[in-house]
C-alpha cells in the first residue's frame, strides 16, 4: 500500500506575538513546527503501513526551509519525503495550493507508485480553513472522507475502506473505495517517537526536491498569486471597545467581598440573570 | 516565499492592488444564496443566522436572497423550505432525491455545483460546520472560485464586491478578503457568529425544483450508520445562556476543576481556550474561539484567559463578559464588560461560594425564615 501524506510547516502559533505599537505580527525568532493536526494523520499513515505493508511518502509545499519538517517526518518513520518548492508558488491561497499539491501527488504516483490513500490533517493552525484536503480530493477525483476519527477497516483486495467520521451531532459511519483522501481529526493518535536508527536514517536520506516544472506543472497561471482567486485586501487589528472593562477594585478586600461585589455588578447590569442563575442552580 | 493559506497577513507584492476585472462570463451572476443544512430532520440554526446575514447583503446589492435545500423527497425538505421563507428568503432552490437523505460529499457537491452553474449566484454562503466545510471546499474547487473560511464579518463594498473578514495568523489580527475576478464569491461562517434573525411567518415564496444528475449507483461512498452524541453538554455549549471558561492562567490541568465547579453551581456550561485543548487538558469539543465553538451567552466568565483575537471572536456576541486575569494589560480587558485583576485560581472558589450563597433557593428560604 502506498500512502501519501501532506504536511505543512507552520509557525508555532502559541509563540507568535503582536507588536504592541504597530500591531504587526512579530515573526522574528518564532519557531516552526509541523502542523499539529498533520501529526495525527502521519501516525495513522505509519500505523496502516505497519499493518498492511507498503510505503509512506510525505509531501510538503513551502520554502526550502520546510525541508526541516520533512526530515522530522522521516525521523518518525516515513519512507520518503518530497519538497515542492518554487517561487511560482508564493502567495498561493487554498485553491492554488490544492492545485500544486494535487499535481505533485499525481507526479509522485507516476514516479513511486499510485497512492491508495492521501492523508492531510483536518486543517492547519495558521490558515484554519480545512479547504486544501477537499481541494486535492476533487482535483484527483478521490473519494473524500473528512474529519475522520477512526479508520475501522481497509480491505486491499476489494479496495474498500470503512471509517468513522465526525459530523454535526454525532459520528457517521461510511464505507467508501480506495483511492481516497482522508483528513484526520485530532485526538485520534499519540504520535510515536522515532527510533534512533530512524533519526540517523532521516539525517542521511535524500529529500526529493521538485520545482513546479519537476512536478509536471505546465500552467503557472494556476499557481501562486496568479492562481489565487482570493485577494487579501486589508490586515488590521480589532478595534478596542470605546469603554474598557469596568474594573472591580481588589485592594484591601477579602476575596469573598470581591466576589459579592462582582455578583452585585453582574445582576445590576443584567437583572434578568438572577432568575436564570437561581433557576439553574441546584438542578 | 509564502505558501501560506489565504489568511496570510503578509501582503504579497501587488496583491492588495489587484483590480476588479470581472470577466464577461461572470457578469450575469446575481443574487445571494444561503445553503440550508439539514441535520436529522431539522435545519441547523447556522443556516438561519446566515439567512439573516444574507438578507442584509441582498438588500445592499438590491438583489434577491435565495435558500438552497438539498435532501430526500418529503416532509423534511418542505419544512426546511417554509423555514427559509420565514427567515427571509425570497425564493428557494430545491434538489430532492433519495441519495440526498444523508450527507455525502459526492451527491451534495454535484447538486450544489449544478445549481450554481445553472442559476449563477454572485454570493454563496455556507455554515462552517463539518458538513459545510466539507461541501464548500469541493464546490469551490470544482467552480475554480475563491472561498473564505470562518468569516466573522461580511459586507458589500461600494463596487458590490463581497468583503469577507476573518481572523488571521495566530489569531492576532483580522484580514478582509475579496474574490474579485471569479464567481460566485463563497464564504463560510461558524454557528453563533451572526445573530439569529427574527422569524416571520409569511406566505410561501417562489420555489425552483431541480433534479439530481446522479443516481445511487454512481455514488462510491455509502452511509453505514450514524451514532448520535450522548445528549451531553458538549453539543449545547454554543447555545448555552451562561458559560464559564478557563485559560492558560489556570496554570495546571487540575485547576480546571475550579471552572467546572463554578459552572455547576450556576447551571452554566464550561469551556476553555485553545491552548488547553492543545495541551490535552480539555477535549476539543469544549474549545471556545475561532476554531472551536462560537458562543453567544447572556453571561460569559473568562478565568485566566488573556483574550487573543482567536478567542475574542468566539465570545464577542456575549451580552456580558466578565474577565478574571492577573495581567492588567491582558487584551481580554479590551472587550470584557467587567474585569477583575486577580488570580483566578484563588478567586474562583470564592466566586463559586458567593454565587451558591446568593442563588441557592434553599439558603434563600432559610434567610427569609
Amino acid at each position: 500500500m502506498h500512502i501519501v501524506i501532506c504536511i505543512k510547516q507552520v509557525p508555532d502559533s502559541a509563540q507568535i506575538r503582536v507588536h504592541p505599537v504597530t500591531n504587526t505580527i512579530m515573526r522574528q525568532g518564532v519557531p516552526t513546527i509541523i502542523n499539529p493536526y498533520d501529526l495525527f494523520a502521519l501516525e495513522e499513515a505509519l500505523k496502516l503501513r505497519d499493518v498492511h505493508g507498503g510505503e509512506v511518502t510525505v509531501l510538503t509545499m513551502g520554502p526550502p526551509m520546510a525541508e526541516d519538517s520533512l526530515r522530522k517526518a522521516l525521523g518518525y518513520g516515513a519512507d520518503r519525503a518530497v519538497l515542492l518548492t518554487d517561487r511560482y508558488f508564493a502567495g498561493s491561497d487554498t485553491l492554488a495550493t490544492s492545485f500544486a499539491l494535487s499535481q505533485a501527488i499525481a507526479k509522485i504516483g507516476e514516479t513511486f507508485g499510485r497512492p491508495d490513500i492521501v492523508f492531510t490533517g483536518k486543517q492547519t493552525i495558521d490558515g484554519d480553513t480545512a479547504q486544501v484536503g477537499p481541494g486535492i480530493a476533487k482535483r484527483l477525483d478521490l473519494s473524500q472522507l473528512t474529519y475522520v476519527a477512526k479508520i475501522a477497516s481497509i480491505d486491499l483486495k476489494t479496495r474498500e475502506i470503512e471509517v468513522a467520521r465526525r459530523a454535526e451531532g454525532g459520528t457517521q459511519l461510511l464505507k467508501s473505495r480506495l483511492p481516497c483522501l482522508i483528513t484526520m481529526l485530532e485526538d485520534t493518535n499519540e504520535i510515536r517517537r522515532g527510533s534512533l536508527q530512524q533519526a540517523l536514517c532521516a539525517a542521511r536520506s535524500q529529500v526529493v526536491k521538485w520545482t513546479a516544472a519537476d512536478a509536471g506543472i505546465d500552467d503557472l497561471t494556476r499557481c501562486g498569486l496568479r492562481g489565487s482567486p482570493t485577494v487579501v485586501k486589508r490586515v488590521f487589528a480589532p478595534t478596542a471597545r470605546a469603554e474598557s472593562a469596568a474594573q472591580i477594585d481588589t485592594a484591601e478586600k477579602c476575596l469573598q467581598d470581591i466576589a459579592d461585589e462582582l455578583i452585585a455588578n453582574i445582576l445590576t447590569r443584567r437583572p434578568a440573570l438572577e432568575h436564570e442563575l437561581a433557576f439553574n442552580s441546584g438542578t | 516565499m509564502s505558501t501560506a493559506s489565504q489568511a496570510t497577513p503578509r501582503l504579497a507584492p501587488g496583491r492588495s492592488g489587484v483590480k476588479k476585472e470581472l470577466p464577461d462570463r461572470f457578469k450575469d451572476y446575481r443574487h445571494v444564496w444561503v445553503f440550508l443544512e439539514l441535520e436529522r430532520g431539522n435545519v441547523h440554526p447556522v443556516s438561519f443566522e446566515l439567512l439573516g446575514e444574507g438578507r442584509k447583503l441582498a438588500d445592499k446589492l438590491e438583489v434577491q436572497l435565495a435558500g438552497v435545500v438539498l435532501g430526500p423527497p418529503g416532509e423534511m425538505v418542505e419544512d426546511a423550505v417554509a423555514e427559509a421563507f420565514a427567515y427571509g428568503a425570497d425564493l428557494v432552490y430545491i434538489v430532492d432525491a433519495p441519495p440526498l437523505a444523508d450527507y455525502r460529499n459526492e451527491p451534495f457537491a454535484k447538486a450544489l455545483t449544478d445549481l450554481v452553474n445553472t442559476h449563477k449566484p454572485e454570493i454563496l454562503l455556507l455554515g462552517a460546520t463539518t458538513l459545510g466545510r466539507d461541501l464548500a471546499g469541493s464546490v469551490a474547487t470544482t467552480l475554480q472560485t475563491g472561498l473564505t473560511a470562518d468569516c466573522t464579518e461580511l459586507d458589500v463594498d461600494s463596487d458590490g464586491s463581497l468583503a469577507a473578514t476573518r481572523p488571521t495568523f495566530g489569531g492576532s489580527l483580522l484580514c478582509t478578503i475579496y474574490t474579485l475576478n471569479y464567481r460566485p464569491q463563497m464564504a463560510t461562517v461558524r454557528p453563533r457568529v451572526m445573530p439569529m434573525p427574527q422569524r416571520v411567518d409569511k406566505p410561501v415564496g417562489r420555489v425552483m425544483r431541480h433534479k439530481l444528475s446522479l443516481v445511487e449507483d454512481d455514488i462510491v461512498t455509502k452511509v453505514l450508520g450514524f451514532l448520535p452524541d450522548n445528549q451531553s453538554a458538549m453539543a449545547n455549549l454554543a447555545y448555552a445562556d451562561v458559560v464559564v471558561a478557563g485559560g492558560l492562567g489556570l496554570g495546571a490541568a487540575e485547576n480546571l476543576q475550579l471552572v467546572k465547579k463554578l459552572a455547576r453551581a450556576i447551571g452554566a456550561e464550561h469551556g476553555c481556550s485553545r491552548p488547553l485543548v492543545q495541551k490535552g487538558w480539555m477535549p476539543a469539543d469544549r474549545q471556545i474561539g475561532q476554531t472551536g465553538k462560537t458562543i453567544r451567552p447572556k453571561l460569559y466568565i473568562a478565568a485566566g484567559i488573556s483574550g487573543a483575537i482567536q478567542h475574542r471572536v468566539g465570545v464577542e456576541g456575549a451580552d456580558l463578559i466578565v474577565a478574571i486575569n492577573t495581567d492588567p494589560n491582558a487584551p481580554i480587558f479590551e472587550f470584557a464588560h467587567l474585569g477583575i485583576v486577580t488570580d483566578a485560581i484563588r478567586f474562583l472558589p470564592a466566586l463559586t461560594e458567593a454565587f451558591t450563597r446568593r442563588l441557592s433557593p434553599h439558603s434563600r428560604d432559610k434567610l427569609a425564615s
